[in-house]
C-alpha cells in the first residue's frame, strides 16, 4: 500500500478562492459570537492563519464553511479560556455598537435582539446562529459544536424558548433593563463549561 | 406517529410545522446584514499576503 504523503488539495484547486467565499459568513458568526464587531474581526483573521496552516487537511467538495466555522468556533473558545476578553465585554458598549438606527424588525428592535442574544449562554447563542441564523441543517450545527444532533436540537430550543422570554410574544421593549443585568462573570463560567467538553 | 428524519441542509424542513416567530427573520436578518458588509481590507490583504507565501507556511 502506498503512503500518501502529498496534499490531497489538487493542484487546480485553488483554496484561497473557498475561503474566500465563506469569509463574510466567518465574520457574522464571529460578531453573533461575541458581539463585538472588533474582536469579531480579529478572531476571523486568526481562523484564516489557521485555516490556511490547515489548508492540506482540507478535503475539497465538502463544506468550507463548516470546516472553517469549526476552527473559528474552536479560536473562540481558546480566545475565552486565556481571557483574552474578560472584563472587556459591556453590555450597554455592545448594544450601542451593534444596533442599528432603522433596526426595526416586525415589532422587535435589533438592538433588544442583540442584547437578548449576548444574554443567552453561549452554547445556545452557537445553536441560534447556527441553525437559525446560518441556515446549517441541525446535523452539519452538531458537527461544528462536536456534539450530539439530539444536544444541538435542545440547545436550539431552549435558546428559542429564551429568546422568546426575554423579547416576549409581541417583542416587547422590557429586554432592555434586563439585559444591562447581565452577568459577564456567569456568561464566561458557562463559557469554560462548553470549553471544556 | 412516527418522526419525520431531518436530511442535512433541508432549511425548508425546519421552518415548516412551526410559526415563525417574529424575532427568527430579525435574527437572520442580523446575520445576513454582516454577510452583505464588503470585506475590511485588513482581510483582503491576508489573503494575498498567504497566497504570496505559498508553501512556505
Amino acid at each position: 500500500m502506498k503512503t500518501v504523503t502529498a496534499s490531497k488539495i489538487p493542484k487546480n484547486y485553488d483554496f484561497r478562492a473557498e475561503l474566500t467565499s465563506v469569509l463574510s459568513h466567518l465574520r457574522a458568526f464571529a460578531r453573533g459570537l461575541c458581539g463585538r464587531p472588533d474582536y469579531a474581526d480579529d478572531l476571523v483573521q486568526e481562523t484564516m492563519l489557521k485555516a490556511w496552516a490547515a489548508r492540506d487537511s482540507f478535503q475539497p467538495g465538502t463544506s468550507m464553511r463548516s470546516w472553517t466555522f469549526v476552527i473559528l468556533r474552536n479560536v473562540y473558545l481558546s480566545e475565552a479560556r486565556r481571557n483574552r476578553f474578560r472584563g472587556d465585554y459591556d453590555p450597554d458598549v455592545a448594544e450601542k455598537l451593534l444596533s442599528q438606527p432603522a433596526g426595526q424588525e416586525d415589532g422587535i428592535h435589533m438592538g433588544d435582539l442583540r442584547s437578548a442574544m449576548m444574554r443567552l449562554s453561549p452554547e445556545r447563542r452557537e445553536a441560534l446562529l447556527l441553525v437559525g441564523a446560518g441556515g446549517f441543517s441541525y446535523e452539519e450545527a452538531a458537527d461544528i459544536a462536536q456534539c450530539a444532533v439530539g444536544t444541538m436540537k435542545s440547545r436550539v430550543a431552549r435558546a428559542r424558548r429564551s429568546l422568546e422570554e426575554m423579547l416576549g410574544n409581541e417583542g416587547d421593549k422590557g429586554v432592555r433593563a434586563k439585559s444591562r443585568a447581565v452577568s459577564h462573570t456567569e456568561m464566561l463560567a458557562d463559557l469554560d463549561k462548553v470549553a471544556s467538553l | 406517529m412516527s418522526s419525520t428524519p431531518e436530511k442535512p441542509g433541508d432549511k425548508s424542513a425546519q421552518r415548516k410545522g412551526r410559526a415563525k416567530p417574529v424575532w427568527a427573520e430579525g435574527l437572520r436578518r442580523m446575520y445576513d446584514e454582516v454577510v452583505e458588509e464588503q470585506l475590511p481590507d485588513d482581510f483582503v490583504a491576508l489573503l494575498k499576503k498567504l497566497d504570496e507565501n505559498g508553501d512556505r507556511q
